[in-house]
């Protein structure tokens, strides 16, 4: 969003370091602070555990609104008292909700749930860093993170006391407050990403009546990650949220979450970062499979119409994920994908890079994918074959080739008749491709003279005698 | 069309569908590509009822195949048989409008769009007009999306009760549960305004310009900022108070940063779209707010704006509101922590001098100038710099040449190349403002500097620099002040900067004239062709070819061929190449 600056203009190459030299690990501060103005020092409150019972409750709401005071934490030197004051007071308000029995009185909720939003939720900050690489940068620390991490801290053990009762709590954790939630996982700051993701797993599950609310936003936030901004630094967390919610699914699946397998989570193999959090997602691909094995079909198919065309670290998360669906595949199931399948990893396996080939080469060392292939062995040698026996003479690699080798030992070894078939009419196959091939080109060719022929026979109407010259020439060509 | 008749059994529809089938997706694309030769072959009949269904019926492919074919469609109307026949193109459009990638599915609206214009106004009713509502009203978000690009197309050319049924849909679709559908609706609010009746765009609009303004998500507020404009320009004066003001107020202090930089980055469209009163009243103030904004990236959007708002003041109240509002505001901007604000607003800040006339600038733009020529950040100076023009106008560049020097020094002795790059760019630009005598003592030097920096790109760039000074100050000043210079380098140990002498040679040829070029560069250019390195040789050889027109044809003959003959027998292979390629094209054979 940033204006693109005349360094930028004027300097592609050394932007990066210069930025990365200037900064030594910033934190951010957030946008709300600025419309906190005229701050009063805060003064502390007598200790909880010393105030008498029938006074406790009210100091504890006192404090909790102490604690809605919020700091500008970018000037480290500012407010110095009042910032320990408040540090102290959440400390013993995290001891307080864990330790004791019976302190969550209903008049406490609305208090508590005002100083969580108070502190938690606030817009978060432009990006210090417009294309942050997640993979390689240094996230941006958030500056008030003394505070806040007691605020989750506190949020935490509120939701996880025995007395908390989700029945009050629903009047202030509602939709709206689930959706503010959603949007701090956008945070660069891993520490809090790593809180929320278990906050909202706590809500998740205590707060029956959120469940469809929750998964509906992360459905929205997903297809805006995918097709609109292509940025969210929280997918991995939401998607191992989801990985656990799906697990707990009933059977028969939903319509609804079918759709999202086949219309967020497939799609979502398309993202740039995908390295970033295709451990989880192919987790929840899996999770999906293990429940309904009917759905094989439609993933498998779906992952090769998104499989990576130029990216060879892709194209190795593809494959390792593929192995992980193969491994739970039901026979019937793999019988249905193992044509359009395996012409991909016939691909895949003469990769000129050699990271690619191994991956999918390494399909063979697994007993159960040998079994599936042993039994279809029909079906699949004559797809392999061509690319197999080609590489094996080709690829630049030697560790590829030797592979190779192996594998076509192994196959040789399944139908042995076949085999020897196929290395017969390998010549003969690869003729007839140069053959079909150069049909296609005379077809086209055939075609794009009568697209000539059209738009000169429109100037024929009005210049007959010209186009009878141009008629000539092309024919004399 | 002719081509159908004859030819119809060479191409069956099925050998042609199985090039769209192909399993090698590049084929399929290639195909895809050419689908109007394909429509070509089989004739306008058969495209409509053989080619179309099938194209209709089979889609799932790989979003490049549905892109390069949801554009190809665009264009089809004269394939299918013109005008009358356009409707048939929906049904595969209106079912690529519902896929889910946006690129795929924007380009199926913008070929709907264009093809709407083709369709007649009943044609339009009865076949058109319902694809929007099947659109308008699907079950995945996309259809929806979709549709709120359409809806602007087909109003101004329907009845008055499917208008009605339109604006319904609309309505329907800013509140849409999907926060993606509400987006693509507030991103065609303003579209959708301008082709409304203006009771309308009052009753309706207005309703729903607010609603997507105070939005849950940021998203979509900000998207409500850009319709705003166009909203604006369509209401009267007098209704824009009520109707239009408080939402905008509203959002230039949105809690969201994203929204408050959207209203920065509008802000001239706003300010004209408003008029002066408000203007005076209400942006004045929003844009103080926003150039203090506590987020680097407001500021900068908003400093970035600050001329434009400036000079589209209103006349009768210019200089005071920029003298007692916004140059308070820019004076901080000048020292702020951001070096994208300071470089922002140093990009605009010399245009205020001719706002301001001679005296302000004198007074209080010329310290601001200074203040960002001495910036830490090599940007900002830049910035200033490449806009010396502009107060050149105003007050002359005299009154800054003295910050200038050290600033232009330092830049041109930058350690990142590229700034010295830019620099060096705006020479000749500084040169003629400051006056050759100027040039001389001071800057001189380094331009010659530039001659032997271990960079080849400002190599380049010196060499094209001096001819442009050349072409500034004369042929008699490069005589005396650079020719001599460069002549000297000829003996450097340096074989880079040898050749150097000889771009420089090649580039100032011509603007010196023939007399200097025969007499000065043009012995030192046959000197060198005995150099020991072989491509300082071939550049001989090279710049002889270039200077060759601009030499005496005695010389020519006499001195330059004999240099030339020598070269083609080199024994370095390069060197005869370009010393025959010299020897033809001076037809000196």
């Amino acid at each position: 969003m940033s204006a693109i600056s005349a360094a930028e203009k004027v300097d592609g190459f050394t932007r990066k370091s210069v930025r990365k030299a200037q900064k030594q690990k910033r934190s951010q501060g957030s946008s709300q602070f600025r419309t906190q103005s005229s701050l009063v020092e805060l003064s502390p409150l007598p200790q909880l555990k010393d105030a008498p019972t029938t006074e406790q409750q009210e100091l504890f709401c006192q404090k909790l609104q102490q604690c809605c005071m919020l700091f500008d934490f970018m000037d480290s030197v500012i407010d110095l008292k009042s910032k320990e004051i408040k540090r102290a007071t959440l400390n013993e308000l995290v001891d307080f909700v864990s330790t004791n029995r019976g302190v969550l009185v209903e008049a406490a909720y609305p208090e508590i749930a005002a100083m969580i939003s108070n502190n938690i939720f606030r817009t978060l900050p432009p990006s210090d860093n417009p294309d942050f690489d997640p993979e390689e940068d240094e996230p941006t620390l958030e500056a008030s993170w003394p505070h806040i991490q007691l605020v989750y801290e506190f949020f935490l053990r509120f939701l996880e006391n025995p007395d908390f009762q989700p029945s009050i709590a629903k009047r202030y954790i509602d939709q709206k407050f689930v959706l503010q939630l959603l949007e701090l996982f956008d945070s660069e700051d891993p520490r809090e990403r790593d809180f929320l993701k278990t906050v909202l797993h706590r809500i998740y599950g205590k707060f029956l009546g959120l469940r469809a609310f929750i998964r509906k936003q992360i459905n929205n936030i997903f297809l805006r990650f995918i097709y609109e901004t292509e940025h969210f630094n929280g997918v991995a967390e939401l998607l191992e949220i989801l990985g656990s919610i799906i697990n707990g699914f009933a059977l028969p699946l939903k319509a609804e979450h079918k759709q999202f397998l086949m219309k967020v989570l497939i799609p979502m193999h398309t993202a740039k970062g995908l390295a970033l959090f295709h451990a989880q997602l192919a987790y929840c691909v899996v999770q999906f499979l293990e429940k309904d094995p009917t759905l094989t079909e439609m993933v498998i198919r779906g992952l090769l119409k998104f499989w990576p065309k130029t990216c060879s670290q892709k194209e190795v998360m593809f494959l390792g994920e593929i192995e992980e669906i193969l491994d739970v595949i039901e026979p019937t199931q793999f019988k249905k994908i193992q044509e359009p399948l395996f012409k991909q990893i016939a691909k895949c396996v003469s990769n000129p890079h050699f990271q690619v080939a191994e991956r999918a080469l390494y399909f063979w060392n697994n007993e159960y994918i040998l079994s599936l292939i042993e039994e279809n062995i029909d079906k699949i040698l004559p797809i392999m074959f061509g690319s197999l026996y080609r590489i094996s003479k080709e690829h630049w690699n030697p560790t590829i080739v030797a592979l190779v080798y192996n594998v076509l030992k192994t196959l040789m070894e399944m139908n042995g008749t076949l085999f020897d078939e196929l290395t017969t009419s390998y010549k003969a196959e690869r003729q007839r491709e140069k053959k079909k091939e150069q049909e296609r080109e005379e077809l086209w060719q055939k075609l794009d003279e009568l697209r000539v022929k059209e738009t000169s026979g429109m100037l024929n109407n009005t210049h007959s005698l010209q186009n009878a010259q141009n008629n000539n020439n092309t024919s004399a060509k | 069309m002719a081509g159908a008749d004859g030819d119809d059994s060479l191409y069956p529809i099925a050998v042609l569908i199985d090039e769209l089938r192909n399993e090698d997706v590049q084929l399929r694309l290639n195909s895809i590509k050419k689908l109007s030769t394909i429509a070509l072959a089989l004739g306008v009949e058969r495209t409509r009822t053989e080619l179309l269904p099938f194209l209709t019926d089979t889609i799932y492919d790989e979003d490049e195949v549905l892109l390069a074919l949801a554009e190809q469609l665009g264009s089809f109307t004269a394939l299918v048989g013109g005008p009358d026949f356009v409707y048939c193109l929906l049904p595969p459009l209106e079912s690529l409008a519902t896929v889910e990638e946006t690129v795929v599915r924007d380009k199926a609206v913008e070929s709907l769009r264009k093809i709407s214009h083709e369709h007649s106004p009943v044609d339009l009713e009865v076949h058109f007009e319902p694809l929007v509502k099947r659109l308008a009203s699907g079950d995945w978000f996309t259809s929806r999306t979709s549709a709120c690009g359409l809806f602007s197309v087909c109003y101004p050319r329907v009845s008055s009760t499917v208008k009605a049924e339109i604006r319904q849909h609309f309505r329907t679709l800013c509140s849409d549960d999907t926060p993606m559908v509400r987006r693509a609706a507030a991103s065609k609010l303003g579209e959708f305004a301008k082709v409304l009746e203006l009771d309308y765009v009052k009753s309706d609009i207005i309703p729903l310009f607010t609603t997507l303004a105070s939005d849950e998500q940021d998203s979509v507020r900000l998207l409500a900022v850009e319709a705003c404009v166009s909203i604006a320009q369509l209401l009267p004066q007098e209704d824009l108070e009520a109707l239009v003001m408080p939402t905008l107020r509203q959002a230039a202090e949105d809690k969201s940063w994203r929204v408050r930089y959207m209203v920065a980055d509008k802000f001239s469209e706003l300010q004209k779209a408003v008029g002066p009163e408000i203007t005076k009243n209400d942006l004045v103030p929003a844009f103080q707010n926003l150039l203090k904004d506590c987020e680097a990236e407001v500021r900068a959007a908003a400093a970035n704006k600050v001329k434009e708002f400036c000079e589209n003041l209103p006349d009768d109240s210019k200089e005071n509101i920029i003298m007692s509002h916004i140059l308070p505001c820019v004076k901080e901007l000048v020292s702020d922590t951001n070096q994208h604000v300071k470089s922002a607003l140093a990009s605009v800040i010399m245009g205020l001098s001719t706002i301001l006339g001679k005296d302000d600038t004198i007074e209080h733009l010329l310290p601001l100038f200074l203040a960002q020529l001495k910036d830490e950040c090599p940007e900002v100076r830049l910035n200033i710099i490449s806009n010396l023009d502009c107060v050149n106008e105003v007050i002359g560049i005299r009154q800054l040449s003295q910050s200038l020097l050290p600033a232009i020094v330092e830049l041109a002795e930058d350690a990142k190349w590229r700034v010295r790059l830019a620099i060096i760019e705006y020479m000749p630009l500084l040169a003629g403002q400051l006056g050759v005598e100027f040039f001389d003592e001071k800057l001189n030097s380094l331009c010659m500097a530039w001659l032997v920096d271990h960079v080849y790109a400002i190599r380049e760039a010196a060499t094209c620099n001096l001819m442009k000074l050349v072409e500034k100050f004369g042929a008699e000043w490069a005589q005396n002040t650079i020719v001599p210079k460069v002549v000297a380098m000829a003996n450097d140990p340096n074989y880079l900067h040898r050749m150097t002498t000889l771009f420089c040679i090649n580039a100032l040829s011509e603007a010196c004239g023939q007399d200097i070029t025969t007499k000065q560069m043009l012995p030192i250019v046959l000197k060198m062709s005995g150099d020991q390195v072989a491509n300082v040789r071939f550049n001989v050889a090279k710049s002889l070819q270039k200077i060759g027109p601009v030499l005496e044809n005695t010389a020519l003959q006499a001195e330059v061929k004999p240099v030339l003959e020598k070269l083609a027998t080199d024994q370095d292979m390069d060197v005869k190449y370009f010393a025959q390629e010299a020897i033809s094209v001076l037809a000196l054979a």
